[in-house]
């Protein structure tokens, strides 16, 4: 059974569309992340699902349910904030408790609730406390905690951890990862950050002006996008594009102004190979070097430009066919600028997309 | 001879009496003095017979000290047939003082509140037009609302001042409100309805709580301005229920016999007293409260 279902969902401001047309269906226990640049109507969406923005056009239903017109409180669902947005003035125990007193939950019940969520979370020592006086990771796990406690199938999670330093958001994540495996809940995510997006998600909805462009496992989103966008906007570094010609013939070549690869192998989406203008899309990861290049790999000899060591891996910046081109080796490989290299990748298992629609083909 | 080896330590000590020293404290006194002299004046005056006054020594100190002026001025000076002093006109300020001033305040924040959290169609334009209001002078408004008051049968009562108050307070008061609860980060808002607060139970529970210091400065605010209200006490009300700024009008201006210039300067201080005690309390707080919503958070 789906959790949440989102049927043709618009949200219009005067003529402006923010959000246009969206469906999806997430099922339960699914672990799904909206991931966007800022702007995108990542969390407009998510604030749409909580019933905090009235939209235009459309249906939400959760737990099936339709919650379309719901108040946010009757909706079933728990909500957690980049900002916190901890009630200054209560203690620990007063957040954790005030939507449950709004509720009319029974006091022995709320006492029981308190103790588990405060248990789960680690939290029990800062229950008299004010948020004032918690560090970032504690205010954002008595934030987690305050939508736990309401005990609902639905969580909503807006930029929860972007608030955080680099090592407590590693941390909190992991925690977020086995709190999820725990409790089996539905959880929605927003983020922008794409190791997020990639580590938490079942499945990623990359979002773009208001449209979902594509909607897929981490897996398929990072081998498989769907459009030029996606593949662009997923992988750091990102794509190496070459724009050329696809050639469909006896065997099926993609052509530039001075390279020509082999793509007789490539997985077309339904249509099969036709000849027209295309940009070829070739993952930093997807580059072999020396002696381990397989017999069909396309292969050539370029010379570094520039190195980045990253310490577990090295960016290496070059020239191929007049376009800029990054490729990752292992961090122990010693390249300077100005060497020589052997490098190959295999074209048939790269992203082809046209050139005007920016489709995959 | 035994210290010989001692290095001085630390920095040197500064001259006092420096060139920028000597304009900065000299023009802080002179501008000090020039608020202090007027002050100084009503009190030593007040404090002395008229028999010394007449002297015409007026920065002398009492040569005398009475309290008889203050007694005066506030239990038995006339004006007109009323011989009972200011303390009339005291007991109706207050009676005036905390309906509006507590009216206003709980009026303008809901709706300062409900312009930031639940804007509605048109509140935008609804702010535009309230905060017009701060902008035409009232004296434009004094006629209209003579006829407003007699048409609901106000006029000349102390309720009648009360609204008239209330709805003056309103602009400035709103704006002030407003401008506090939208700095308020908008995620609490959001998460407290989620909990299934409501309307009334986030302004109460949440907004409420935080917005102490800007409550502060609104009744700081509106205690002032109504009490030192002279125009619309003289003009909506009768002399029964005259506010105390009017009825020490009519106590230094009567012309009948002698100027009793003691329970004039006594009486003045006496109307003053309440705003200035009410800044020396709650400084701090006014202070704080106009600097929060500089920063946000």
């Amino acid at each position: 059974m789906s959790s949440v279902l989102i049927k043709d969902l618009t949200l219009k401001y005067d003529h402006l569309t923010i959000l246009d047309k969206l469906n999806m269906d997430i099922a339960e226990g699914e672990f799904l992340v909206l991931l966007g640049a800022s702007g995108c109507g990542k969390s407009t969406l998510l604030n749409c699902i909580a019933g905090l923005l009235d939209i235009s056009e459309g249906e939400i239903h959760i737990n099936g349910e339709n919650v379309t017109w719901a108040e946010p409180s009757e909706r079933g669902i728990g909500m957690v904030f980049q900002s916190y947005a901890l009630y200054p003035q209560m203690t620990v125990e007063g957040n954790l408790t005030f939507g449950l007193k709004n509720a009319k939950v029974p006091k022995q019940e709320i006492v029981k609730r308190v103790a588990k969520v405060a248990e789960i979370l680690q939290i029990e020592s800062l229950l008299k406390r004010k948020p004032a006086a918690l560090s970032g990771g504690q205010r954002q796990r008595v934030a987690i905690g305050r939508a736990l406690v309401r005990e609902v199938k639905v969580f909503l999670f807006d930029e929860p951890l972007s608030n955080l330093d680099a090592k407590l958001r590693a941390d909190l994540r992991i925690e977020l990862k086995l709190l999820h495996k725990r409790l089996k809940s539905t959880i929605i995510y927003v983020t922008h950050d794409q190791v997020e997006a990639m580590t938490l998600a079942d499945r990623i909805a990359v979002m773009k002006n208001g449209v979902v462009q594509q909607l897929d496992t981490p897996n398929g989103i990072f081998h498989r996008p769907i459009n030029r966008f996606v593949a662009d906007f997923i992988g750091s570094p990102s794509m190496n594009f070459f724009e050329g010609e696809l050639v469909a013939g006896d065997s099926i070549t993609f052509s530039t102004k001075d390279l020509v690869f082999n793509v007789s192998n490539y997985e077309f989406i339904n249509t099969g190979a036709v000849s027209c203008k295309a940009s070829l899309g070739i993952r930093p990861e997807a580059v072999l070097t020396g002696e381990h290049i397989p017999e069909n790999f396309f292969r050539c000899e370029i010379s570094v430009e520039l190195v980045e060591p990253m310490g577990s891996d090295t960016l290496v910046w070059t020239k191929l066919g007049g376009e800029n081109f990054r490729f990752r080796m292992d961090g122990k490989a010693s390249v300077k600028t100005g060497d020589k290299l052997t490098i190959g990748f295999d074209p048939s298992s790269s992203s082809m997309f046209n050139a005007e629609t920016e489709d995959r083909i | 001879m035994v210290n010989n080896h001692i290095v001085p330590n630390g920095p040197k000590p500064k001259s006092i009496f420096t060139a920028r020293n000597i304009m900065l404290y000299g023009t802080l006194f002179v501008v000090a003095i020039y608020y202090i002299l007027p002050l100084y004046v009503m009190i030593v005056t007040s404090l002395k017979g008229m028999p010394e006054i007449r002297l015409g020594n007026i920065f002398a100190p009492p040569l005398e000290v009475t309290f008889q002026p203050w007694v005066k001025a506030w239990s038995t000076a006339c004006t007109g047939l009323n011989c009972d002093g200011l303390s009339r006109g005291f007991w109706n300020s207050v009676q005036i003082l905390i309906p509006s001033v507590v009216l206003s305040i709980i009026i303008a924040s809901v709706n300062g509140y409900a312009l930031v959290n639940w804007k509605f169609k048109g509140s935008e334009v609804f702010f535009a037009v309230l905060l017009f209001g701060a902008f035409i002078p009232y004296q434009v408004m004094i006629y209209p609302i003579v006829i407003l008051l007699r048409e609901m049968g106000l006029m000349g009562s102390l309720w009648g001042l009360v609204l008239v108050h209330t709805v003056f307070g309103m602009p400035i008061l709103t704006l002030l409100f407003r401008n506090y609860f939208s700095s308020v980060p908008e995620e609490l808002f959001k998460a407290a309805r989620i909990d299934g607060a409501g309307f009334w139970g986030i302004y109460f529970r949440i907004m409420l709580p935080m917005a102490v210091p800007i409550f502060v400065v609104a009744m700081i605010l509106q205690v002032t301005g109504i009490w030192n209200d002279f125009l619309f006490g003289v003009i909506y009300t009768k002399p029964d229920i005259y506010p105390m700024t009017v009825q020490l009008n009519n106590i230094v201006n009567s012309v009948q016999g002698v100027k009793e210039y003691n329970v004039n300067m006594a009486a003045t201080l006496l109307t003053g007293l309440v705003p200035l005690v009410l800044y020396f309390v709650s400084g701090k707080l006014f202070v704080r409260g106009i600097a929060a919503g500089a920063v946000k958070g």
